[in-house]
């Protein structure tokens, strides 16, 4: 209720609503506004009627008091809470940009809090000379920043099945999209210098998982970033603050978080993260392991499950496309449950590895609809059917679900998830 | 030696932009920058924790099955289950699922799953117990890892580990993986 929130109603609205008004406010100052002898009945918005909240009142803004259901959320209570995640509302997102505090997280040992003037990355294995970075000594390389997306790989559970009422927040909320500045990784390698046959980084987080990845050289000297910010302010502490390896289109944990250490050697390191975790199942017993880079995918954030349409008539339909690959070239929308397809418009900038927006106007006409997106990337690559999905990989391969999402909208416009 | 180095090329660099004229507006900067410190031989023994399939990085000590139960009976039980069998919501069962890995239900489990039994010395001293990270000694690593491979029947009762021995211990899966060539 607005009238509830400190903000939402005035001392003055209080006392006009209890007829004492005019005991206590001139005549004038109510005649001005609302150009009546009679302020009660004044038809002005209480916020044009007294002076709004101070402005040095929140040296760190915060979302209005009305937004407060846009946050994110568990998947479930966490059995362990410091092993856990939180889902972007995905729903409630407008553009491509995550705010900071709502990008998605992925903790395996909780978020720690790490002085920036003590933490230090160090740098070894095989290069010429191992080196110690402190957070200054890091910030003096050159900056780069970059708009990219960052999924965790087990980010839409829906190979086995999936509960009609869960909205996108559910299914595909460990997505988030932010600017990441920091300075490029090939730089701060170039100063330790790599030695002939290092292939393979192993990065390393200071946080109590010691979470550990082996990256390949290839994908440490191309694009990667050693960030130390997300969308112009410092990274948030649950993104890895102070420092964290930010790999474009590379599966979320292997973007390391609270970054510490990064050892070149010439193979993998076979760590829990890549063995017994972070791979993939196939139909015939065998794992698939360093399942880098995230698909092709899209999903439709509205109209969707608990966020259906106010009415029959003009329904936008909106939703994010993405790909590690690179670019999105093409969103094809279906209300008809794949027997039709139209383009939608993509929203500029389309960026490689990042969000990209898309949009299809549609006039609903009060029926049962079954709505989809499907989407292809510069590679040509073009996100499958669930069908096809389940046909490659079989349902016990858990990580990189990126099939065709259909949402199921009822003549009364409800909406569930029809996988 | 490293700062020296990127002395000289810093002296270099203005040289070039004094003699170039406005190439040096635009010019690439110097590399190395010579920027962090040498990192000590000490502090780097101090943080290199990892150890890799081939048992490279294990350290010196040793530890039993015998050990690993008692251990694993106070430190571990509570969350993964006696015996590694019937942990609690959310904690990785640690034995069993021989087989299972190509049914409907697949169960990974050390024994059915993992490829490299130096990925458990690995992991456990890098992050168990969930409690108190880092605070078992290489020993009792090497003990508790003992004795998870005995309860998945990997080792025998008397198995003593230690940085000779665990790598040379085979796991069933060990031929299951498969880089994903897409990757």
């Amino acid at each position: 209720m607005p009238g509830n929130v400190a903000t939402g109603m005035s001392r003055r609205g209080v006392l006009r609503r209890t007829g004492l008004a005019l005991a206590g406010v001139s005549a004038a100052s109510q005649t001005a506004r609302s150009g009546s002898a009679s302020a009660a009945e004044s038809d002005a918005p209480p916020s044009m009627l007294e002076q709004g909240a101070p402005v040095t009142d929140n040296p760190y803004g915060v979302p209005s008091v009305f937004e407060k259901a846009v946050v994110r959320i568990p998947g479930g209570k966490p059995p362990f809470p410091t092993a856990a995640h939180m889902l972007t509302p995905l729903q409630d997102m407008h553009g491509i940009i995550t705010p900071n505090g709502l990008h998605y997280v992925r903790d395996h040992g909780g978020t720690p809090a790490i002085d920036p003037d003590r933490h230090r990355l160090l740098v070894h294995g095989m290069v010429d000379r191992p080196l110690s970075f402190g957070m200054d000594d890091l910030m003096r390389f050159p900056s780069v920043s970059r708009v990219h997306f960052l999924e965790c790989s087990g980010n839409t559970p829906l190979y086995k099945s999936g509960k009609p009422e869960w909205s996108v927040q559910m299914t595909h909320g460990l997505l988030s999209c932010a600017e990441w500045t920091g300075v490029r990784l090939a730089d701060v390698l170039a100063e330790a210098g790599l030695k002939p046959g290092a292939t393979w980084m192993l990065a390393e987080g200071a946080d109590a998982a010691a979470m550990t990845r082996s990256i390949p050289v290839a994908k440490a000297l191309d694009d990667a970033i050693l960030a130390y910010a997300q969308n112009g302010e410092r990274l948030r502490p649950e993104q890895g603050y102070p420092l964290r390896l930010f790999l474009p289109g590379y599966e979320g944990n292997t973007s390391v978080k609270w970054l510490h250490r990064l050892k070149l050697g010439d193979q993998p390191f076979q760590t829990r993260e890549e063995t017994s975790k972070y791979s993939s199942l196939m139909p015939d017993g065998t794992a698939r392991q360093f399942n880098f880079t995230m698909e092709v995918k899209s999903v439709i954030t509205q109209p969707s499950p608990g966020h259906g349409p106010r009415g029959s008539g003009f329904c936008e339909i909106t939703g994010l496309a993405w790909s590690g690959h690179g670019r999105i070239v093409r969103v094809e929308v279906s209300t008809d449950n794949g027997a039709t397809w139209r383009d939608a418009v993509l929203q500029d900038p389309v960026l490689s590895k990042c969000l990209t927006r898309f949009r299809l106007p549609w006039t609903w006409d009060g029926g049962a609809a079954m709505l989809q997106s499907r989407a292809t990337d510069e590679t040509g690559a073009v996100q499958p059917t669930r069908d096809k999905l389940l046909a490659a990989r079989g349902a016990n391969y858990f990580y990189h679900y990126n099939a065709i999402t259909t949402w199921r909208m009822a003549p009364a416009g409800e909406m569930t998830l029809a996988l | 030696m490293h700062s020296r180095i990127a002395l000289l090329a810093s002296i270099g660099a203005i040289a070039l932009g004094s003699i170039g004229f406005g190439l040096a507006a635009a010019a690439e900067p110097p590399s190395p920058l010579g920027f962090g410190r040498p990192a000590t031989p000490a502090e780097i023994a101090a943080a290199d924790i990892d150890v890799r399939a081939d048992g490279a990085g294990l350290p010196p000590g040793r530890g039993s099955v015998t050990d690993g139960a008692a251990l694993f009976a106070s430190s571990c039980s509570a969350c993964h289950g006696e015996q590694g069998q019937k942990p609690v919501a959310g904690s990785p069962r640690l034995m069993g699922g021989l087989g299972t890995l190509a049914t409907p239900k697949p169960v990974k489990t050390v024994g059915s799953y993992w490829p490299y039994a130096t990925t458990l010395f690995d992991y456990i001293r890098r992050a168990m117990p969930f409690q108190a990270p880092g605070s078992l000694s290489d020993d009792q690593v090497y003990a508790l890892t003992a004795y998870v491979l005995r309860l998945n029947g990997i080792v025998p009762d008397a198995a003593v580990l230690d940085a000779a021995t665990l790598p040379k211990v085979r796991m069933p899966n060990r031929d299951g993986f498969v880089r994903n060539p897409n990757g």
